[in-house]
């Protein structure tokens, strides 16, 4: 058997508040476990506050969390003991719910840089501006991104859909082995979706493995899941295929979580 | 970020620490009368330029240390022992620059600023200041071409005696504030320059300071004149060798532009900040003021002082002509046990007079950072508007930031505008930055030069990478 791109063990999760003073908060994650194979587009699904972007950021290694119990293993290997920057250089990626803004950084700057320290990570020669410049180009037709937007800050003033779209280009510049995209969909307007899905779809490939969180129907017409997964309260509750989603739009959680088992 | 993150940031190295063996020219330590006509003789100067420094000795004993108002603490400073005047011995009057003390010369190239004319790449003249005097001024003929004067402070005062006799504090006067006084009094070298009337400077003017002897302070005074419709951009970089005493600067820079004439002033400080405990460093007690006199004439700082254990400065525009300019755009930051108390004045008199203030305050470590900012709007500044935005950037939770702005509005009819902010250094930036594989140190250097922007983008097209670079190393070490 082939190794998976990620493998989720009993995985718990509680908020970490040590270093804000505040006391420590009830578990998140309540084990969830989920293979993902090399090549396959997982869903996620589930109700608001049931921790999908919580799974997403202890994935990308984000402070503020702690693991109580279980593991993590990327390609194999013990991920949770990785720097997040370690993780990004080693393949993941995570395109986030909410992108934030980092003003006067220039937005063609900091993807340049991004891009040459996972290359030179990667024993990859550094891209000299102008290679940096025809790769971006490139790049920003895939996900139609306006030349405009690449003058200015880190998504300084962008729209929320704007937003999106760089968290795309971003994703396909740097050439990730796991992507994690994190409810990618919402707030894009029928054509936009449209484009960024044909943007992951081109992304998609053999080598490449894929954890799609979203509320929505929709962007499954576009990029077609090999699974589905529903996370209620902190645990993976059902798995199926891509039929599974229809379900959900028309019956909603309720039936789900009401067959949740108890707690143990 | 974590502890050893923070620790790291406090001890970055700086590169620019050490010292030069060079045959020096030196006063005992101590300060008296005799002290200043020992240093005027050594000058050479006439009698008018001792009685002046002697008035301002005089006004010196009457003034108090401005301790209290200042958020700033350090042991007193004993003023009598520190040495007043030290130059590298030189056996004659320098000819050419050839002949300059290969010593000195690599002094300089190791700091990056190569004293050969031919050498000079950049378009930029450099005044090189070596402790107490002006080592080496290139581009001299090109510039007197076209009539202007750049030359050491000492020069002109033999070269160009009315000029000097005329504006020599004209705008900050020998008892304006305590270490003024002080500059007044013992004053080493330091630039003059004088543009003429239609004339733009057709390169950077530039001086270079360096600290070199210990127990010594280094009391420069620049001063520049705009004639009418004259323009010059001038730089100003400094460095000092490291040593655990704190050693003394108290420098004066005047500026006076007449009608329509245009000064642009920039300075990127990096004197000896101390050590990661707060032994040595710089204490850097300078005066810098610029009057608008003429009509439309329009006077712009920009500084980036990321050096010195104590930084108290100024840079103040008095918007005496009609419909003048004044500009501050400020990046401070104090790392390690920094202290930076900086800002600046606008003094509106003139009609339709604006200025605008652009502070950028940068507290890492246990650097303790305030702006400081005082808009006055005269009574006759008939339809005056002022700008100001100070923004202050915390990283870690043992530095602090401060904020004072005064206003003085004696006229109905002006505007002024006011916004302030403080943020952490937001942990969502960076593990934005460290999920796209950069590194937390160098995500923190990106954020901060993002931070800073809009000041830097004022500098000339050199310094604002030198300022970068600077802006980077002084908060090095920050990998988590
Ligand atoms: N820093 C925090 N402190 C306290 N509670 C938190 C923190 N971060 C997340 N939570 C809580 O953890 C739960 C899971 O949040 P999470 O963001 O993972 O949900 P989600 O499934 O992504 O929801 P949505 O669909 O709305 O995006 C929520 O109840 C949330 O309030
Ligand atoms: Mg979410």
């Amino acid at each position: 058997m082939t190794t998976p791109m990620l493998e989720i063990r009993d995985l718990h999760v509680r908020i970490d508040a040590s270093g804000t003073g505040g006391t420590d908060g009830e578990a998140i994650l309540r084990g969830i476990d989920l293979v993902l194979p090399a090549g396959e587009v997982h869903a996620i699904m589930g109700p608001n506050g049931s921790g999908k972007s919580t799974l997403a950021h202890v994935l990308a290694g984000k402070p503020g969390y702690e693991v109580t119990k279980g593991e993590v293993l990327f390609e194999g290997r013990d991920l949770l003991s990785i720097a997040p920057e370690g993780r990004a250089r080693a393949g993941v990626f995570l395109a986030f719910q909410y992108p934030v803004e980092i003003p006067g950084v220039g937005n063609m700057y900091f993807l340049k840089q991004a891009v040459n320290a996972v290359r030179s990570h990667r024993g990859l020669e550094e891209l000299d501006a102008m290679e940096f410049l025809s790769l971006a180009r490139e790049k920003m037709k895939l996900v139609e991104m306006p030349e405009e937007l690449a003058k200015r800050g880190v998504n300084e003033g962008f729209s929320g859909g704007e937003k999106k779209r760089n968290e795309i280009l971003q994703m396909a510049l740097l050439d990730p082995k796991l992507c994690l995209l994190d409810e990618t969909d919402s707030g894009l307007d029928i054509d936009a979706l449209r484009v960024i899905a044909g943007g992951v779809n081109a992304l998609r490939g053999p080598a490449r493995s894929m954890l799609l969180i979203t509320h929505y129907q929709r962007l499954l017409d576009y990029i077609v899941p090999d699974h589905v997964h529903v996370l209620a309260g902190g645990r993976i509750v059902k798995s199926g295929g891509k039929e599974l989603a229809r379900e959900l739009e028309d019956k909603g959680y309720g039936w789900l979580q009401a067959m949740r088992a108890p707690a143990g | 970020m974590s502890n050893q993150t923070l620790e790291q940031l406090a001890k970055a190295d700086y590169e620019w620490g050490f010292t030069t063996d060079v045959e020096q020219d030196i006063l005992e330590p101590g300060l008296s009368e005799d002290v200043i006509r020992v240093i005027s003789a050594k000058k050479s100067e006439p009698s008018w330029m001792l009685d002046w420094r002697l008035d301002g000795y005089r006004r010196w004993l009457q003034l108090a240390e401005p301790h209290h108002w200042a958020k700033l603490s350090y042991a007193p400073i004993d003023y009598q022992a520190i040495r007043y005047y030290a130059a590298p011995k030189q056996k004659k009057q320098l000819q050419s620059l050839d002949e300059l003390d290969p010593e000195i010369r690599r002094t300089y190239e190791k700091l990056g600023i190569p004293l050969g004319e031919q050498k000079l790449l950049a378009n930029v003249a450099v005044d090189a200041v070596f402790d107490s005097v002006s080592v080496a001024t290139t581009f001299k003929k090109e510039l007197e071409k076209h009539g202007i004067l750049f030359l050491p402070f000492s020069e002109a005062v033999r070269r160009a005696p009315e000029l000097v006799r005329r504006y020599l504090g004209s705008v900050v006067p020998q008892g304006d504030n305590f270490f003024a006084a002080l500059n007044s009094a013992v004053f080493t070298d330091g630039s003059f320059v004088y543009i003429p009337p239609g004339v733009r400077c057709p390169m950077e003017l530039s001086t270079y300071f360096r600290i070199n002897a210990s127990e010594t302070g280094q009391f420069e005074r620049t001063l520049i004149i705009a004639d009418k419709g004259s323009y010059v951009s001038y730089l100003e970089g400094c460095t000092a060798p490291m040593r655990d005493e704190n050693q003394l600067h108290a420098a004066v820079v005047e500026l006076v532009a007449l009608d329509d004439a245009q000064i642009k002033y920039s300075t990127v400080q990096n004197w000896y900040p101390g050590d990661a405990e707060g032994r040595g460093g710089i204490y850097n007690f300078v005066t810098k003021r610029g009057k608008c006199a003429g009509r439309r004439s329009k006077i712009s700082w920009t500084q980036v002082e990321t050096g010195s254990a104590i930084t108290w400065k100024y840079p103040s525009c008095i918007l005496q002509g009609d419909d003048s300019v004044g500009e501050f755009y400020s990046v401070a930051l104090t790392s390690k046990h920094q202290q930076a108390d900086t800002g600046t004045k606008m003094i509106h008199i003139g009609k339709r007079t604006t200025s605008t203030i652009i502070s950028k305050g940068i507290s890492a470590a246990h650097g303790q950072n305030s702006y400081r900012g005082l808009v006055r709007i005269q009574k006759g500044a008939d339809g005056a508007r002022n700008y100001s935005q100070c923004d202050s950037l915390l990283i870690g939770d043992q530095c602090g930031a401060h904020t004072f702005p005064y206003l003085e509005v004696l006229n109905p009819t002006a505007k002024v505008e006011h916004e302030a902010t403080t943020s952490k250094i937001g942990e969502d930036q960076l593990f934005y930055c460290q999920q796209r594989g950069i590194s937390e140190e160098d995500a923190v250097s990106l954020i901060v030069n993002g931070f800073c922007k809009r000041v830097l983008k004022e500098l000339p097209m050199e310094f604002a990478v030198e300022a970068q670079k600077l802006l980077g190393v002084s908060l090095e070490g920050a990998v988590g």
